[in-house]
């Protein structure tokens, strides 16, 4: 079941908008379909996550937006009646299945939530503490200051190392989370509506952040925040809500993975139109 | 100022607001009601206990006061006599003490474990679900059952004379672990429910172990709730009676146990007997064993009530990080960070020190849009 054997076929993606060229898929899913007990969340969804560049997912509230990122980290296993069925990769290996062990996946596929949660220890343990529990042997010190610095919190925070993480304020706490997420050197980082706690100003300071993590990192961002989506992403995924099935659920689909502006611009699919023009959502 | 669908309206303004005073009346007297109880008991056993000659007036506070401490500290420190002048609980004492230091090493690191197994481990279905309502009913069962189960169980060993602990204090100090499992085990899991989804899933999110979370993160969260639930336990462990007189503890011990080996009495056996002689002095005496178990429980639940408020957490979580100085992550984290410390740490008032660990478990519940 490796997944670099066969070509990456997404029923969904118009032939005319790849992939931006030079970048190699990250992450892939293939006819993903996700259950959560006898409601299903995702169908068929078909995508490829290029390197190096954000990700933007977009689309109505329910359509399974959380659902996907969560899948590409396994932190739907956590979920009672959790079941998906097609295929997953990351980097070319499996993700699901019981011989992958989510604990090194979930090292190497970050992610950052909605709400700001630090853990209740000090700034500092914040941010130590993924690195330490996974057995970094280098100097801790100097790993949280890189961090904290990349995450553009190191000036705010350089004379709080010993205060509590929760005595930030919500902006700060959210760019603690991701110096957090930092220190443990992912591939990729999963932000889930990362900006929805957030005021203008923090908003902007992550967006920043994101644009200059760009070059080292995969980043996939959920949002609900369509300009967010056009400023920062260089491609966006759309999804949508499907027809009604029998039971009166609608599962979410893939309506769209074009690049941002094309997507933006000339949108291919009916659906992705109406709810970036507002009619939809 | 009307309209006409106020015609629709008879808003009976006057009777809401007295049902509404007659409702507030009500539970103010059903609080009362317990309160006028216990101060009625509190007087009741003060009154008993200061029966005995010489009798100052009541309005003499200070002598009264005086003479309480003069007897409580004679009948602490006296054993058991057929003499009420001399008669005392110092071997009752001593064996409840005995009796909550065991009850602590046996049902503390049982219950916690079962507590976190069952939570954090234990597979959801139909057995997890079985051996959970059996929990919540072993809670409600009287004690004296426990009581019969310990003498066939402990005191008996089921017959098997080399097994049988007989009158010892380990059959006493074992019926009354078993008697407050449950209790530990059902405060323990409320304690890791309340520990909010975000954190564990922000660990888990950068490829923590299960073990690691709960080490790290679920169970310093929890640990006030924890200690809380199980100084209850203990709580209740050192005032039971019935279950004591089932297994051994015996009303004529004149030495106190100095080991679990030895015979025993509990401090509340020792009233009990005390309340069912004739003799009219020795209801003061139980009267004064009364007013020490009632401190020891009271400061015990003082001790309970203060690691429920903020600071009790803060201390509780400071303490326990300390301890955690003694394993791997806290020495490497201490050894390490000294350079940074020293180089740019400026801690600023009210800054705690670089391993106190606030837990206080803000809601952050992990519902998503
Ligand atoms: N933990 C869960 N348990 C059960 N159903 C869930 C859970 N999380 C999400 N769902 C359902 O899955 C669908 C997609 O949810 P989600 O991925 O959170 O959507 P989005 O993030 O796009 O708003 C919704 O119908 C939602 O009700
Ligand atoms: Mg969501």
């Amino acid at each position: 079941m490796s997944l670099d054997q066969q070509p990456i076929v997404s029923r969904n993606p118009s032939p005319a908008a790849p992939p931006a060229p030079g970048a190699d898929a990250v992450l892939v899913a293939r006819d993903l379909s996700v259950w959560y007990g006898s409601t299903q969340a995702l169908r068929g969804v078909s995508i490829a996550i290029p390197r190096n560049r954000i990700t933007a997912l977009i689309g109505p509230s329910g359509c399974g937006k959380s659902t996907l990122l969560r899948c590409f980290n396994r932190m739907n296993d956590l979920i009672p009646g959790f079941r998906m069925e097609g295929q997953l990769g990351f980097d070319g290996d499996p993700v699901a299945g019981p011989e992958v062990d989510p604990v090194t996946l979930r090292r190497r596929v970050g992610m950052v939530f909605q709400k700001p949660n630090p853990f209740p220890k000090t700034v500092y343990h914040n941010v130590a503490w993924g690195a330490r529990i996974n057995g970094y042997t280098g100097d801790l010190d100097e790993l949280v200051e890189r961090s904290l610095r990349r995450a553009a919190l190191w000036d705010e925070v350089k004379d709080k190392l010993n205060r509590s993480g929760l005595d930030l304020s919500g902006g700060q706490q959210q760019r603690l989370c991701i110096a957090r997420t930092l220190a443990v050197e992912p591939e990729v980082i999963l932000m889930d509506e990362p900006c929805s706690a957030l005021d203008p100003i923090s908003t902007a300071r992550v967006e920043d952040l994101m644009e200059d993590l760009k070059a080292e990192y995969t980043i996939v961002i959920v949002t609900h925040n369509m300009q967010q989506a056009r400023r920062v992403s260089d491609m966006t995924a759309c999804l949508m809500l499907d027809e009604a099935r029998g039971n009166g659920h609608r599962p979410g689909v893939l309506a769209e993975f074009s690049p941002t502006d094309v997507l933006f611009t000339t949108p291919k699919d009916p659906r992705t139109e109406a709810y970036i023009t507002g009619r939809i959502g | 100022m009307s309209r006409a669908s106020d015609a629709l309206y008879r808003p009976r303004r006057g009777l809401r607001r007295a049902l509404g005073a007659g409702f507030a009346g009500l539970c103010l007297a059903a609080t009362l009601s317990g309160v006028v109880v216990l101060v009625v008991l509190l007087g009741a056993v003060l009154v008993k206990a200061l029966a005995l000659p010489p009798n100052p007036p009541w309005f003499a506070v200070g002598e009264q006061l005086r003479e309480l401490a003069a007897f409580l500290s004679r009948i602490a420190s006296s054993t058991n006599s057929p003499n009420p002048e001399l008669a005392g609980f110092k071997a009752g004492i001593i064996g409840s003490l005995w009796l909550l230091l065991l009850v602590a090493l046996i049902a503390i690191p049982v219950g916690v474990g079962a507590g976190l197994y069952l939570e954090e481990y234990a597979p959801a279905g139909r057995l997890r679900r079985a051996i959970q309502t059996n929990i919540a009913n072993l809670a409600g069962v009287p004690s004296i059952v426990y009581g019969i189960l310990g003498l066939v169980v402990f005191s008996r060993a089921f017959g098997f004379q080399a097994l049988a602990l007989g009158k010892m204090l380990w059959a006493g100090a074992l019926t009354l672990s078993l008697l407050v499992l449950p209790i530990v085990v059902i405060a323990t899991q409320e304690a890791l429910r309340a520990v909010p989804p975000s954190l564990r899933q922000a660990a888990l999110a950068l490829g923590a172990t299960r073990w690691q979370v709960i080490r790290d993160h679920v169970l310093p969260s929890a640990l006030p709730g924890i200690l809380t639930g199980t100084i209850l336990a203990l709580s209740r462990a050192i005032g039971e009676t019935a279950p004591l007189l089932m297994v051994g503890a015996a009303n004529s011990i004149l030495f106190p146990p100095s080991g679990p080996s030895d015979y025993y009495t509990a401090l509340p056996v020792e009233i009990y007997n005390f309340a069912t002689l004739p003799r009219e002095e020795f209801r003061s005496v139980a009267a004064g064993g009364i007013l020490i178990l009632l401190g020891i429980l009271l400061s015990m639940n003082a001790v309970a009530i203060f690691l429920r408020t903020p600071t009790g957490q803060r201390a509780a979580s400071r303490a326990i990080a300390q301890l955690g100085r003694l394993g791997w992550s806290g020495r490497r984290a201490g050894r390490s960070r000294t350079g940074l410390a020293s180089a740019v740490v400026v801690p600023g008032p009210g800054a705690s020190g670089p391993d106190s660990e606030v837990a206080q478990p803000t809601d952050q519940g992990g519902a998503e849009s």
